[in-house]
């Protein structure tokens, strides 16, 4: 099945509109990029793309609610799954950053960590 | 009760900026010297910004705003610098007297060898809009809805319209609909939007938030609680175009509709304000026109990057650190301008006869595609730096070179050249 996706480049300011032809999820050309990165950039995009997810967890005890992230990005498709996940971890303190807040968010390898020292 | 100090170095404000500044001072031999901090924590505007891209020029890897912090703070706490916080600075004069107020000290005042002002910037309110409609709820800026959603807990709305596309609203949008809100638009003014190409794909287009460009909100309607504004097309006059309004049902409409540095204390102590970056006029050392006062941050310029405010604090806290021990000499300078195409070029004056690199920042007055920012000394060119693009989005650097700083013989100017 052949598709296309005009996406747009985030590498730099110039932010080229690229024209991606896919044929069967596979990128079959990338037009419209001014440089290299802009094609790596498109590939990625349009096989697998990933997000770095930020987002804040209840804190037992506490109104004031605890940052956190993922700590490598996760499949974009997953983003809305991962944060109903957040939304029912509550921590208790202490909390120190980098510390594990949920393992292996939705499945995908990847754990939260705390972002801040909750003391 | 009034307690009556002396510091040889007093630096206003503990984000980003104070604790570059700080750590700079210290290692440079200053011992006693205090950071005066209005929030309960130092970290400043970091403390709220969860999401990440922050760091990746100084540490090489994309932080969090409160990971960035951290970094400083902990170094701060290493070297043993004082930081006092729940401190509201009142008052700086121009022979550095400081006078400021915390609830465990009381009133205290400072006469300081030196000091640093980096108190950041603010957000341009709704006051200064001049929207027209009734003064409902549901009005916010988008840094305090971020403030109330990551730091203290709780969501500002439901059905959300952001106006402006600067990155603060462009992420707003994103966090608010990853906390279940529905954002329906993102207005904005100009033909363009300021933010990142980056925070417009992964914060609107992510989340299918359609971007109005060259619209305006032209109502705000609602008794207690907002209930929904209107929307409407602006022609190349920016002004609304009748016949094209939009309406949008909203319980919310966050502004992000720029930033403005605060000065309220630098003007207090006679400091001149450049009415293009509405901070500071500063020699390459960061020095104002007061003698001993310097200023870095996002209260002498507003930055994109948090690692550019570092770097310069970096020099403030040296150059501070100078002054104190009487190793920055008063100096003849020569006067630096924005020339065609550029805005608000930092520092204003750069001192004759020395031989240092001097970084020159400015932003683009409008987009300019394969251009180069000329740096012109009485009429000669000294230094170009081309680019691909130059964004108002995006602060331009260009570097004057150690030995041609050692050669001016002149004022300098900076302008855009398009082609070449």
């Amino acid at each position: 099945m052949l598709e296309e996706r005009i996406i747009t480049c985030i590498n730099c300011p110039m932010g080229c509109r690229m024209n991606v032809q896919l044929e069967d999820g596979a990128v079959k050309s990338v037009t419209g990029n001014t440089c290299k990165r802009g094609e790596t950039y498109a590939h990625q995009e349009c096989t697998m793309p990933v997000r770095m997810v930020t987002a804040v967890v209840a804190v037992k005890d506490s109104p004031m609610p605890l940052s956190v992230k993922t700590r490598t990005p996760i499949p974009k498709a997953k983003i809305f799954e991962c944060m109903k996940e957040l939304s029912r971890v509550t921590v208790s303190r202490p909390v120190h950053e980098k510390d594990v807040v949920l393992e292996n968010v939705c499945g995908t390898g990847v754990d939260v960590i705390a972002t801040r020292n909750l003391l | 009760m009034m307690e009556h100090l002396k510091k040889d170095l007093v630096i206003v404000g503990g984000g980003p900026a104070g604790l570059a500044a700080a750590i700079a001072a210290w290692e440079d031999g200053i011992r006693n010297l205090v950071v005066l901090e209005r929030e309960h924590q130092a970290g400043g505007i970091l403390r709220q910004c969860i999401h990440n891209g922050f760091g990746l020029h100084r540490f090489g890897e994309e932080l969090t705003g409160p990971e960035y912090a951290q970094r400083d703070i902990d170094r701060a706490k290493e070297l043993g610098i004082p930081i006092q916080c729940d401190t509201t600075v009142l008052e700086v004069t121009e022979e550095r007297q400081v006078t400021c107020v915390s609830e465990q000290e009381g009133l205290q005042i400072i006469d300081a060898g030196a000091v640093i002002l980096s108190m950041g910037c603010r957000e341009r309110p709704r006051g200064a809009l001049g929207t027209p409609g009734t003064r409902c709820s549901g009005v916010f800026t988008a840094g305090t809805a971020q403030k109330f959603v990551n730091l203290e807990g709780y969501m500002p709305g439901k059905r959300v319209v952001i106006l402006g596309s600067g990155d603060i609203g462009l992420i707003m949008a994103r966090r608010m609909t990853l906390q279940g809100a529905k954002v329906l638009a993102c207005v904005e003014l100009m033909p363009f939007s300021s933010g990142l190409n980056r925070n417009i794909v992964q914060c609107l287009e992510d989340y299918n938030i359609p971007l109005y460009l060259s619209h305006t909100v032209t109502k705000i309607e609602g008794r207690d609680r907002l209930t929904g504004i209107e929307v409407s097309e602006v022609g190349p006059d920016r002004r609304p175009i009748p016949g094209t309004q939009m309406h949008f049902d909203c319980d919310t409409l966050l502004l992000s509709v720029g930033l403005l540095p605060e000065n309220e204390l630098t003007r207090g102590a006679n400091v001149t304000i450049s009415p293009v970056t509405s901070g500071a006029e500063v020699e390459d050392t960061l020095q104002t026109d007061r003698p001993g006062i310097f200023a870095c941050g996002n209260v002498l310029h507003v930055h994109d990057l948090v690692d550019f405010v570092s770097e310069e604090s970096f020099r403030a806290g040296h150059a501070a650190a100078a002054f104190v021990r009487g190793n920055l000499p008063k100096a003849e300078t020569v006067r630096v301008s924005d020339g065609e195409g550029v805005r608000g070029v930092v520092p204003q004056k750069i001192r004759k006869g020395i031989s240092e690199e001097v970084r020159l920042m400015f932003r683009p007055a409008q987009v300019f595609k394969k251009a180069s920012a000329v740096v012109e000394c009485n009429g000669r060119e000294i230094a170009r730096k081309r680019a691909m693009i130059f964004t108002p989005g995006e602060m331009a650097v260009v570097p004057l070179k150690a030995d041609v700083v050692a050669g001016l013989d002149g004022d300098v100017t900076v302008r855009m050249e398009v082609g070449s």
